[in-house]
């Protein structure tokens, strides 16, 4: 018999699942297959080695900021319903209207503002929800490897950080950060389809 | 209190009977052909019936998931999600001019919004990659009545099921011993045979014969796994003093190879029953065999091979320059060392069939034995086998893009995908150098620009 189950009921949660992050059953299912060919020792969950086993990530120079997103709180493993709330916000936009919505219900993980908060933990390294010059640098640093100066890199990051923070504290906060993307086409650029 | 039946004896011995017509058959109809190099066409036959039976079992399932209303399993050997085939340049420019309030032509130089580009491309690489499929079994879009690769199999109908179960019984109980008989034929053959040939003194006739006990026990162990391999280009067969190189998806390679062709053989020393076949092997042809430690020493390996190589009435070195197995829907990276030696080349690429068994072996899931057995279960193993023209290497090529064009080369003969990745890549991470050539594009775009408006 085929070792890796086809069936839903494989998947512990599956309902749950399905409301959270707001995938289809299919969607989960594949993401589920995925999760367990990535967990090769078939632990049950991963590790932060699992994920830069990935050889298209490791080269990715923002990889093993995009690995941290999926441990937060200083864990050392990801289970299955945590590797997919991540992914969750990478689900295209619903087509629904905003208003059929039911305004109690906690915002859908793929919503606009999720999705921002979800690039600026990408810069914001301590995580006190502001991005200080620093931590601009730091990111500036990952994503140009050594082929920038010290100096020239500093310019950016000042302007950028400049440019963005209207408060004057030097700082560039969540708000800040969302302000100056809002005209950005988020769901199209932070968005990935699953193929039927 | 056991009673015993009037007919006992009657049943005990029509079955002795049945074994020896059992046994002589397969003298007669497997091992002799084999022993000659000749064939009956049973294989061919039997994989021509099972064919139809597939296709019928196919349409049924189709039929009944249409019934229904079941999603049939469609493969996803082309990913899971959409993915947009575009450059680091112009997505990058693409989300600026998304967001970007300023004029289009004041190029800026660095926007929030980049980090967008490279957290969609890692996610994307999170959720399907192109590496870490090749190393999973490929899925079928029919089904082949092995239900080890039915991953969506439902209850479709009674007559589904009923000839499933024939199937398994036919593979299991009748297949099955037969397959194992030969494959003991076979191995003792071999052993026997070399260790014999290996107190001649060295000589024309040694290497003949050794030649001959060699093609013979393959032979033999080809119809044990009943493996229908179809030949082509045989004109471009290596010749001594070459390498030949192929492409790995099972230690099964070794044994569709060397039925065709004698070939000298270069691997790690083996322990157990492994170990006592190479020894034997090693008594009638010069293989070269090497310690765990040694692989490790590459300069030693090299140098072993080139004193093989320069001989030039040594037979062909068979080498899987991949370094692992592979899930034969692509080619990985070649590693350079056999490269550098500088002889000539002889590519060959193989392709399994997966309609009638999946050869990959996947040595994280399943062991040594337990992949043997797998394989002696499926129904045959089907794979064409090309023999690609000799290459050798040009004056301005390094080892490494002669890699490169032998590997494009067998995977555009084989039908398979010519991947950049290293297959060790299933064990080990990647190198750096390709992290720097992502930071050097988006470099030169936000550094790039600066100078460019200092200038103007």
């Amino acid at each position: 018999m085929g070792s890796r189950g086809s069936h839903a009921a494989r998947i512990p949660d599956a309902d749950g699942l399905r409301r959270e992050t707001g995938f289809s059953q299919a969607s989960l299912l594949r993401l589920y297959h995925r999760f367990q060919a990535l967990d090769r020792n078939e632990k049950g969950y991963l590790s932060r080695m699992d994920l830069q086993q990935i050889g298209a990530l490791a080269v990715n120079p923002l990889g093993d900021r995009i690995i941290e997103s999926f441990f937060p709180d200083g864990r050392m493993r990801v289970d299955f319903p945590g590797f997919v709330r991540v992914l969750a916000h990478f689900r295209p936009a619903d087509d629904e209207d905003d208003g059929s919505r039911d305004p109690k219900a906690p915002e859908p993980l793929n919503s606009r503002m999720n999705k921002l908060r979800f690039a600026f933990q990408l810069y914001d390294l301590d995580g006190d929800g502001k991005i200080s010059r620093l931590e601009m640098l730091q990111v500036l640093r990952l994503m140009v490897g050594v082929q920038v100066t010290e100096e020239q890199l500093e310019s950016i990051a000042d302007r950028t950080v400049q440019e963005a923070d209207e408060d004057g504290d030097g700082a560039v906060s969540f708000l800040e950060f969302a302000k100056s993307l809002e005209k950005m086409n988020i769901e199209q650029k932070m968005s990935i389809r699953i193929l039927k | 209190m056991f009673l015993l039946l009037p007919f006992d004896s009657l049943i005990v011995s029509l079955l002795g009977i049945s074994l020896t017509v059992l046994f002589t058959l397969l003298l007669v109809f497997i091992v002799v052909p084999a022993v000659f190099g000749v064939s009956f066409g049973i294989r061919k036959f039997y994989m021509n019936t099972l064919l139809k039976v597939f296709a019928w079992a196919t349409l049924r399932m189709e039929r009944g998931a249409k019934e229904k209303n079941h999603q049939l399993y469609k493969p996803y050997t082309n990913g899971i999600i959409a993915k947009d085939p575009t450059s680091l340049e112009e997505e990058i420019k693409e989300i600026r001019r998304s967001g970007s309030s300023k004029a289009l032509d004041a190029a800026p130089e660095f926007e929030l919004s980049d980090i967008f580009y490279f957290c969609r491309k890692g996610m994307e690489t999170i959720m399907d990659d192109e590496v870490t499929k090749r190393f999973s079994a490929e899925e079928l879009e029919s089904w082949n009545l092995l239900s080890r690769t039915n991953y969506n199999f439902h209850y479709i109908s009674l007559r589904l099921t009923v000839l499933w179960g024939l199937g398994v019984l036919v593979r299991y109980c009748f297949l099955l011993p037969l397959r194992i008989a030969l494959a003991f034929t076979g191995i003792s053959l071999l052993v026997a045979g070399t260790t014999v040939v290996g107190y001649l003194p060295n000589g024309r006739f040694k290497e003949f014969l050794s030649k001959h006990v060699h093609l013979m026990c393959y032979r033999i162990c080809v119809r044990a796994l009943t493996a229908i391999i179809t030949y082509h280009d045989r004109k471009n067969r290596p010749r001594n003093g070459g390498i030949c190189v192929a492409n790995h998806t099972s230690p099964i390679d070794v044994i569709i190879l060397a039925s065709d062709g004698y070939y000298a053989m270069v691997g790690q020393v083996h322990g157990g029953l492994m170990g006592v076949i190479q020894r034997a092997m090693v008594k009638a042809c010069p293989h070269v065999w090497f310690e765990r430690s040694e692989v490790k020493d590459r300069h030693l390996v090299a140098k072993r091979l080139t004193e093989h190589v320069q001989d030039k009435s040594k037979l062909p070195i068979l080498i899987f320059p991949e370094g692992t197995c592979i899930n034969n829907t692509s080619v990985m990276m070649f590693k350079k060392g056999s490269f550098e030696i500088g002889a000539t080349v002889y590519p060959v690429a193989i392709k399994y069939d997966p309609q009638f068994g999946d050869a990959f072996w996947n040595s994280s899931k399943y062991g040594m034995v337990t992949y043997l057995l797998r394989m002696m279960t499926s129904w045959a193993i089907v794979c064409s086998v090309w023999y690609l023209p000799p290459m050798t290497r040009e004056a301005e090529e390094d080892a490494v893009q002669f890699a490169n064009r032998v590997k494009s080369a067998i995977a555009r003969k084989g039908g398979l995908v010519d991947l950049l990745w290293d297959g060790g890549l299933k064990r080990e991470k990647v190198k750096d150098t390709f992290k720097e050539e992502q930071q050097k594009l988006y470099s030169k775009m936000i550094v790039g620009n600066h100078e460019d408006r200092s200038r103007s």
